[in-house]
């Protein structure tokens, strides 16, 4: 091995603490890059993958009812591929040992032939017998929850008729990769499950023989999504359609792309905070080294060493620590993938995820920390190069100390000489002391931001779910009913208070932007549910206008004052412009709300509920919620319980692992940070600290004067890392923000004095490993050797 | 010792390694100038043997960096045989270094990390036709220590692992800038002796600075620097051994 590369060896070995540190920073940032992308990517692919095989529909359109016929002038519109009709049916399922009342969707299966689009994948059993209306084959997710198999049974009641259903196999679809229920916005296999059944019994059992009340269809290549769903539209407008969507609203698909664009924004902000301190670590750590080296450099270059040679000497060491921690980063990393990928499988069900080692992601991963660290060294390694050999013959000129500050303006009698001289070296190097206090902050704001996201998630719940929405039960009804039926559900036992739901599907248009949503209406002296403002207090709902959520508003780009066009997708589906009268504050998703007599007005036609929010006695929940399912015009009852467990059981859970990644790292951070500063310190020093011993000054007055100057930059560092990670907060929960969920940017005194706490930790813990280097300072070698 | 005017060595015809003229340096410390050398006119010939002389601040370093390729010169020419170091950039003066020179520091300039061996391999891998590291540390009477950390040897010894090092590419010149400033008397007589021995038995031509005057006497010709100006540039009849210099 060349001299040189032994000298490299050496010297990375003596400085082992301080690589290892950056070496941990940089496998934090790889692994995380390579984890989260290499996840994404399989996801990616592997749902490219099934769509394919599965052939998922490129459009799907609801109808009340039409005749079958439709189908073929379906066929004719331009663009249109492949066109599939069928039924749906909503049912109320009894699951045996399970006293929760179970929704369904119900979906037909052609008979006797394959499906064109959306086919299911059979993972156990067999097919549908045609025209069997007591075969089912059941979603997976389902089935793993109430642990189906092949021969169960269980009762339905499907358009008021009970009737037994057998299972006769599990299946998997591209329509629900995730399953999330209509009116839910959480996966909640226990009490949603998607069914699958012959077309012609599903027909039979819901009448609609010779008809179909759900359409899905696929494009033809270079097809325009827009103009076929327009003429889609125009064909299905008599038959009750509700307007055909694409994919993107497919609540699966849109499911995944909000997965997939946390992912992409996660997968980018975290690994780039972590190269960034790394490149910061190199900088100073290589900084320090070629300034202690100087006259080492100037031998090399006497000797006939090029610039070159020298500068790659340099970089080639910052090259090591970063493809060191590359590599352990990008093992971890596959690993985190695969973690990932099977967390991931529980709420997308794949067929199966297709790993596959994407170099361009470790290539890029490690071009991206190579290239932050080279930028961040390149500074110093150019000054090594740069150094005329004449000029590094000559010894350094002992720094020069000015009075500090504290000292012109004759504040020095309060400090004792090692306070002085703590501040005079704070001041005599003060890109060092910069620097470090902002490496200190960047941990404590990662802190921050890690921890930010529980307090987000607390104050979310309670924001939504205590103060705007304080109904028990959620009531849907099949269709618009008569504002009787809720005298009759609040006369039920166990309900203790009841109010009118009413939501109407609506697209908004704002100049050329448009958003579909529902209106919901508002009672004016409504108890349960309530729109809400950024301070969280009760909105009162103008009689006229309507009330945006903040999200809404920011789609659409609208503020109070202005005006949207409501166009209504039911009924005799109305266009109105309607002034825009206040904005509310709601996380999960983005609802448009209207006073009650209003939106009556707005849609034109007299009263009717789509439901109704109820507040019920604990005690009688069960036997209230089957008999609430029992009457003919309910389809669904949502339990507010039930949806916080579910919210929390998916959503939560994921962001709570990810603060406890985000905080181990940050810790690894703040250590590696404090730790190193330290030890660059206690090197730059220890002569004129082992001077100080042999003067007579004791080892606690020497640990003093080092230790103390730790302690003041920690000091320093906690309220910028504050402020730091208030703003990266800010910036996470706006880069996160999706359509369908928000974050609200709450910071706590628990936070912040959790993150000074795990600061201050490591800059103890760091301070006592060079207390102790400290203490077996061998005098005479220091003071022997010439620096 | 005699004074000449003339600058020929004893025999009359020998090969001029280096030439300058008129060569001038001037630090520009912004208010002041320091003239650290003024139109220095000088020839070294092959193999000799020179001490530079001079208080200190009279500008030796000087003269023997810019020699050495290590520094530039403000004014004046300096020749390496015929090749123009002035006009040489800085990667011909690299080339340069790294061919023909070799130099000794005052701080022996050891890397900490590496053992002598290692210290004199350094110089050797970069080298066209050296001397093994072995060699090269054998010649300086240190082939029992080769695997010493610098931390591990005597001022003395480290000075002669520096020879060494310096010596192990077979330079053809030179330059020791106060070799034995560090050293005791006695340690000094060991490296004046290592270094006498190298110009007597590689023949390179070499130049040694002190303002210890005794260790001129060791010299083929000796060259007085004052202010920046060559005061005195005197032949040496008779040199007397390094082993017999005391001081
Ligand atoms: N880099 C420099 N900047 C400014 N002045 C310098 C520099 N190097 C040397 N000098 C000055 O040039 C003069 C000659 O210095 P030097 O050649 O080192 O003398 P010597 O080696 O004889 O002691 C001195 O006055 C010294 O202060
Ligand atoms: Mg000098």
């Amino acid at each position: 091995m060349r001299a040189l590369n032994r000298k490299l060896l050496r010297d990375s070995w003596r400085m082992r603490g301080q690589l290892l540190a950056i070496v941990l920073v940089v496998v934090a940032g790889v692994a995380t890059y390579v984890g989260m992308r290499g996840v994404m990517h399989t996801l990616y692919e592997s749902q490219e993958q099934y769509y394919t095989e599965a052939r998922f529909a490129d459009g799907f359109a609801t109808v009340r009812r039409a005749p079958e016929r439709v189908a073929d002038q379906l066929r004719e519109v331009p663009g249109i591929a492949a066109v599939e009709t069928r039924v749906l049916a909503a049912a109320n399922l009894d699951m045996p040992g399970f006293d929760e009342p179970v929704s369904a969707s119900i979906r037909s299966v052609p008979d006797g032939e394959e499906a064109r689009l959306n086919r299911l994948l059979i993972r156990e059993g067999r097919m549908v017998e045609p025209s069997r209306g007591d075969e089912v084959l059941v979603n997976e997710v389902f089935a793993e929850a109430h642990d189906l198999q092949e021969g169960d049974t269980f009762t339905a009641t499907i358009r008021g008729q009970r009737q037994r259903l057998t299972v006769v196999g599990v299946a998997l679809s591209p329509e629900v990769i995730i399953q999330v229920q209509p009116a839910g916005l959480f996966p909640d296999p226990e009490r949603f499950g998607v069914l699958w059944m012959s077309r012609s019994a599903l027909a039979a059992a819901s009448d609609m023989d010779g008809a179909f009340n759900d359409v899905t269809f696929s494009l033809a290549p270079d097809a325009s999504l827009d103009d076929v769903i327009e003429r889609v539209d125009l064909l299905l407008d008599r038959f009750g359609g509700t307007g055909a969507i694409g994919r993107a609203d497919q609540t699966s698909h849109a499911f995944l792309e909000i997965e997939f664009e946390q992912l992409e924004n996660t997968s980018t902000v975290l690994p780039l905070i972590f190269l960034l301190v790394a490149a910061f670590l190199l900088n100073i750590v290589v900084a320090r080294l070629v300034n202690l080296q100087r006259e080492q450099i100037a031998m090399l270059k006497a000797f006939g060493y090029s610039d070159y040679e020298v500068g790659a000497h340099y970089i080639t060491l910052v090259l090591g620590v970063v493809t060191a921690g590359a590599i352990v980063g990008t093992v971890l990393g596959v690993w985190i993938e695969h973690l990932l990928g099977q967390l991931y499988l529980d709420y997308f069900r794949f067929p199966s995820l297709e790993y596959s080692f994407h170099l361009p992601v470790v290539l890029t991963a490690f071009a991206l920390t190579a290239g932050a660290s080279l930028i961040g060294v390149l500074g110093s390694v150019r000054r090594a190069v740069r150094l005329p050999p004449a000029e590094a013959m000559r010894p350094a000129a002992p720094p020069t100390f000015k009075p500090t500050i504290i000292e012109r303006i004759g504040l020095q009698r309060f400090f004792d000489q090692p306070t002085r001289m703590i501040l005079r070296n704070l001041e005599r190097q003060p890109v060092k002391s910069v620097l470090t206090v902002a490496g200190m902050s960047a941990a404590c704001a990662i802190l921050v931001l890690g921890l930010f996201f529980t307090d987000a998630m607390d104050y979310l719940v309670e924001a939504q779910y205590e103060i705007a929405q304080r109904e028990d039960l959620t009531v849907t009804f099949t269709e618009p009913t008569s504002p009787r039926a809720l005298y009759e559900i609040a006369s039920l036992q166990g309900v203790t208070y009841a109010e009118p739901l009413r939501s109407v599907p609506v697209r908004l248009h704002h100049e050329h932007r448009t958003q579909d949503t529902s209106l919901d209406g508002i009672l004016p002296d409504a108890y349960l549910r309530r729109v809400i403002d950024r301070e969280l207090r009760p909105i009162l709902i103008p009689p006229e206008g309507i009330v945006l959520s903040d999200r809404l508003a920011h789609v659409l780009r609208v503020a109070p004052g202005d005006h949207v066009r409501v166009e209504v997708r039911e009924g005799a589906r109305p266009t109105r412009t309607v002034p825009v009268v206040a904005l509310t504050e709601q996380f999960i998703g983005m609802g448009a709300y209207m006073d009650f007599e209003a939106l009556y007005r707005l849609v034109g036609e007299g009263p009717a509920l789509s439901g109704a929010f109820l507040m019920i006695d604990d005690a009688e929940a069960q036997v209230l919620q089957h008999r609430l399912l029992d009457r003919p015009q309910v389809a669904s009852v949502l339990s507010q319980d039930r949806v916080v467990e579910a919210f929390e059981e998916t959503s939560a859970e994921t962001l709570l692992v990810f603060t406890f990644i985000l905080s181990l790292f940050a810790g690894i951070i703040a250590f590696g940070v404090i730790y190193n500063s330290a030890r660059i310190t206690l090197s730059e020093r220890d002569r004129e600290l082992a001077s100080l011993r042999v003067l007579g000054f004791t080892r606690g007055e020497i640990s003093y004067i080092l230790i103390g100057e730790i302690a003041l930059l920690t000091v320093l560092a906690i309220p910028f890392g504050f402020v730091l990670g208030s703003v990266a907060a800010a910036g996470v929960a706006a880069t996160l923000a999706t359509d369908l969920f928000q974050i609200p940017l709450v910071l706590t005194r628990s936070t912040f004095a959790m993150a000074a706490t795990v600061v201050i930790a490591s800059a103890v813990f760091s301070a006592l490993i060079v207390r102790r280097r400290l203490h077996t300072l061998d005098l005479i070698a220091v003071l022997k050797t010439r620096e | 010792m005699v004074t000449s005017t003339s600058h020929t060595p004893t025999d009359g015809a020998a090969e001029i390694v280096f030439r300058t003229e008129g060569l001038s340096k001037i630090y520009d410390m912004g208010e002041v100038q320091v003239h650290a050398l003024r139109e220095v006119d000088l020839e070294l010939y092959r193999s000799e043997l020179v001490v530079l002389l001079g208080a200190s601040g009279s500008g030796k370093s000087t003269l023997v960096n810019i020699l050495g390729g290590l520094d530039t010169a403000t004014e004046g020419r300096v020749f390496y045989r015929d090749w123009d170091l002035t006009r040489a950039d800085d990667r011909e003066l690299t080339q340069y270094r790294r061919r023909y020179v070799g130099f000794v520091f005052q701080f022996y300039n050891l890397i900490p990390s590496l053992t002598a061996r290692e210290n004199v391999a350094i110089v050797t891998e970069i080298a066209d036709d050296p001397l093994s590291p072995e060699e090269a540390l054998d010649l300086m009477g240190l082939g029992d220590r080769l695997d010493s950390f610098p931390s591990q040897l005597s001022g003395g010894q480290q000075q002669r692992v520096a020879i060494a090092r310096a010596i192990a590419k077979q330079p053809a010149v030179l330059l020791c800038d106060e070799p034995t400033g560090s050293l005791d008397s006695e340690t000094g007589v060991v490296v004046l002796e290592a270094l006498e021995r190298v110009n007597r038995e590689l023949g390179t031509t070499t130049m040694i600075i002190t303002h210890n005057v005794v260790q001129a006497e060791m010299a083929d010709r000796v060259i007085r620097l004052s202010d920046g100006r060559i005061s005195e540039i005197a032949l040496n009849e008779t040199k007397t051994p390094a082993r017999d210099l005391t001081w």
